[in-house]
């Protein structure tokens, strides 16, 4: 049976961009380990002979003509932005001394 | 009968005859939301102008004799806040999305408009669809109208509860793992999931897209099938949209209605009774069954041993997909940010505006589905799970080899207290029990009103089932189980909801 650490928990949050509080990691550390002993479930049947299915209808190659068509343009797009400057979107640093 | 309890094709009726406005119809729902809403919480945003003007023109052309754009044409619509519009807010029942507004209209809202079905706001739901009692909203839980301390079901609890306080006659809702038909079931209302696909989701916030499936919610059969022809059909924008014609689920409904059966093969799957069953639930379900059987269905048990491991592969699945799909909510380019001060850079204000802006059970999603796809672990819980779903696929094709439809209780229990399950995700995750197979084959389902348990006096749902692009099967038999039930339980069931005035 799965077992999972808070401290497992915790790099899952980092992976996941969640800057989890240490509460938060003591509720959800042992949530997570009820949820998961439970879900471990579908290795009892799901044997190596069975083919894993990905979608309910199976399509390939959805393809449409290479045409030009109308988009939003910059107004609409930045309309919703968190901060936008000269008509683009303003981020914050993406390089800093963070690990 | 007033015009916020009547049907929505007798509203359409009156409106395209010219013996009510759409106008009236639409101040009428707009002044019972603004009587009972408070108490109800179903409604995220009352977009007034909006319907008004949407009336309005219906009324325009009927009073200019011109031919009205749909059935449906003049008829007010709750729309789940999962599905953008624009000149509305979309929040999908988060923080991290409050106050934003999309630049474009979903697919469905397009198709609503241009039918000319007046909207008239935005209904409330469990944050991202993840949720089965509408207690995961950032803006408050919906309250059941049937009990006010009661849930009413989810993720699409604003859009069950508005129909059952008579704020609209119709809804649109999304089934993800049940979220159109559970609430159904506990607010006594019709919830349908078309077959996968059939919907567009261009314009469906994500939660977990190989899942994920817009339907119509109503009071009754035949205006859920009216509204299901009005948003299905092929999208290209849509790139797992299924270029087939919508099959004739207004047609079955009124076929249903004339209450014959013969000749129609109904199996009864066997996994989904017994522990955890409510006796209530139970009870109802095995009338309308015998109800079945006396319109002349033909009634088999059948088996499907893989559907007691559907809970566990979808608590894989959808968490897995939510995981990818929601890293779209990274701080750039809408919604929250938190802790841009300059000091902070671009990973740790994305890291703490999601911890600000996603509630626990998004949170807890992610990081399962985050776990399950890890290298190390994807063969064991996603890769198993994928099996699982190859299996599930397997039980309905052999069974509906034998059988037309496949029926079960939709949710082992009515309604259970706000409050009740929400420290308990396990016990939460069960009331999508029944519901959840469907979605993992992408086949048809839905709920139709069974009547009221016996042990709690709270509404039960039937689920019927149906194979892929077969729709009009269990709209059929969902009709003609409704005339039955309402000459045997003496009248529409919707009708028996307690009063709500003076909220």
């Amino acid at each position: 049976m799965p077992s999972i650490s808070r401290d497992e928990v915790a790099h899952l949050a980092k992976l996941a961009r969640l800057a989890v509080t240490d509460d938060e990691l003591d509720l959800f550390a042992g949530q997570l380990d009820v949820i998961l002993q439970s879900v471990s479930a579908v290795g009892d049947i799901a044997t190596a002979d069975i083919p894993p299915t990905s979608h309910a209808v199976p399509l390939t190659n959805v393809f449409r003509e290479d045409v030009v068509r109308p988009s939003l343009g910059q107004a609409k797009t930045l309309a919703g932005a968190p901060a936008a400057e000269d008509g683009r979107f303003r981020v914050p640093r993406i390089l800093g001394e963070e690990a | 009968m007033s015009l916020i309890r009547s049907t929505a094709a007798e509203l359409a009726g009156k409106i395209h005859s010219g013996e009510v406005s759409a106008v009236e119809v639409a101040q009428a729902h707009l002044d019972r939301i603004s009587s009972v809403d408070k108490g109800i919480n179903a409604f995220l945003h009352v977009d007034t102008e909006g319907a008004l003007a949407a009336a309005k023109k219906v009324d325009d052309d009927v009073a200019a004799g011109r031919p009205v754009a749909s059935p449906l044409a003049g008829v007010p619509l709750a729309l789940k806040d999962v599905l953008v519009a624009e000149g509305m807010p979309t929040t999908c029942g988060s923080k991290i999305l409050e106050g934003w507004h999309s630049p474009y209209d979903s697919t469905v809202t397009r198709r609503l408009r241009e039918a000319g079905v007046v909207i008239l706001g935005k209904t409330n739901m469990d944050e991202f669809a993840m949720g089965s009692s509408t207690e995961n909203s950032a803006y408050g839980p919906t309250h059941n109208p049937w009990d006010l301390d009661r849930i009413p079901g989810g993720s699409g609890g604003g859009s069950s509860a508005a129909l059952a306080a008579f704020e609209a006659p119709l809804a649109i809702g999304t089934d993800t793992g049940g979220s159109i038909r559970q609430p159904g079931a506990v607010t006594g209302t019709v919830g349908v999931k078309p077959t996968y696909g059939s919907v567009s989701r261009y314009g469906l916030v994500a939660f977990s897209s190989s899942l994920d499936q817009a339907g119509p919610c109503a009071r009754t059969v035949l205006d859920a099938a009216l509204l299901h022809e009005v948003i299905a059909g092929y999208d290209e924008m849509d790139s797992t949209s299924i270029n087939a014609p919508v099959p004739p689920v207004v047609a079955a409904a009124r076929e249903g209605a004339s209450g014959d059966l013969s000749g129609v093969r109904v199996g009864v799957v066997t996994q989904f009774s017994g522990d955890g069953y409510q006796p209530g639930v139970l009870a109802s379900f095995e009338a309308a069954v015998e109800q079945l059987r006396a319109l002349g269905a033909e009634i088999v048990q059948v088996s499907c041993p893989s559907f007691d491991y559907a809970l566990p592969a979808y608590y894989l699945i959808a968490p897995s997909e939510a995981s990818s799909n929601l890293a779209r909510f990274d701080a750039m380019r809408y919604g929250l940010r938190v802790g841009d001060d300059g000091t902070h850079g671009a990973e740790e204000v994305m890291a703490l505006t999601r911890d600000a802006g996603f509630g626990p059970e998004v949170k807890r999603r992610i990081m399962i589905g985050t776990y399950a796809l890890s290298s190390g672990y994807y063969d064991a819980y996603y890769g198993s799970a994928q099996k699982v779903r190859t299996l599930i696929s397997r039980d309905f094709d052999a069974a509906f080899a034998t059988v037309d439809v496949l029926v079960s209780p939709t949710t082992p229990t009515t309604a259970f207290k706000i409050g009740e399950r929400s420290g308990d995700p396990m016990a939460m995750y069960k009331a999508d029990l029944c519901t959840i197979p469907s979605n993992l084959a992408g086949n048809a389902a839905m709920n139709v009103p069974s009547g009221l348990s016996a042990d709690d006096g709270l509404p039960v749902g039937l689920q019927i089932m149906a194979p892929p692009l077969q729709d009009h099967r269990m709209y059929r038999v969902a009709a003609a189980y409704e005339v039955a039930r309402d000459a045997a339980q003496g009248g529409p069931l919707i009708q028996r909801v307690p009063q709500l005035e003076g909220i």
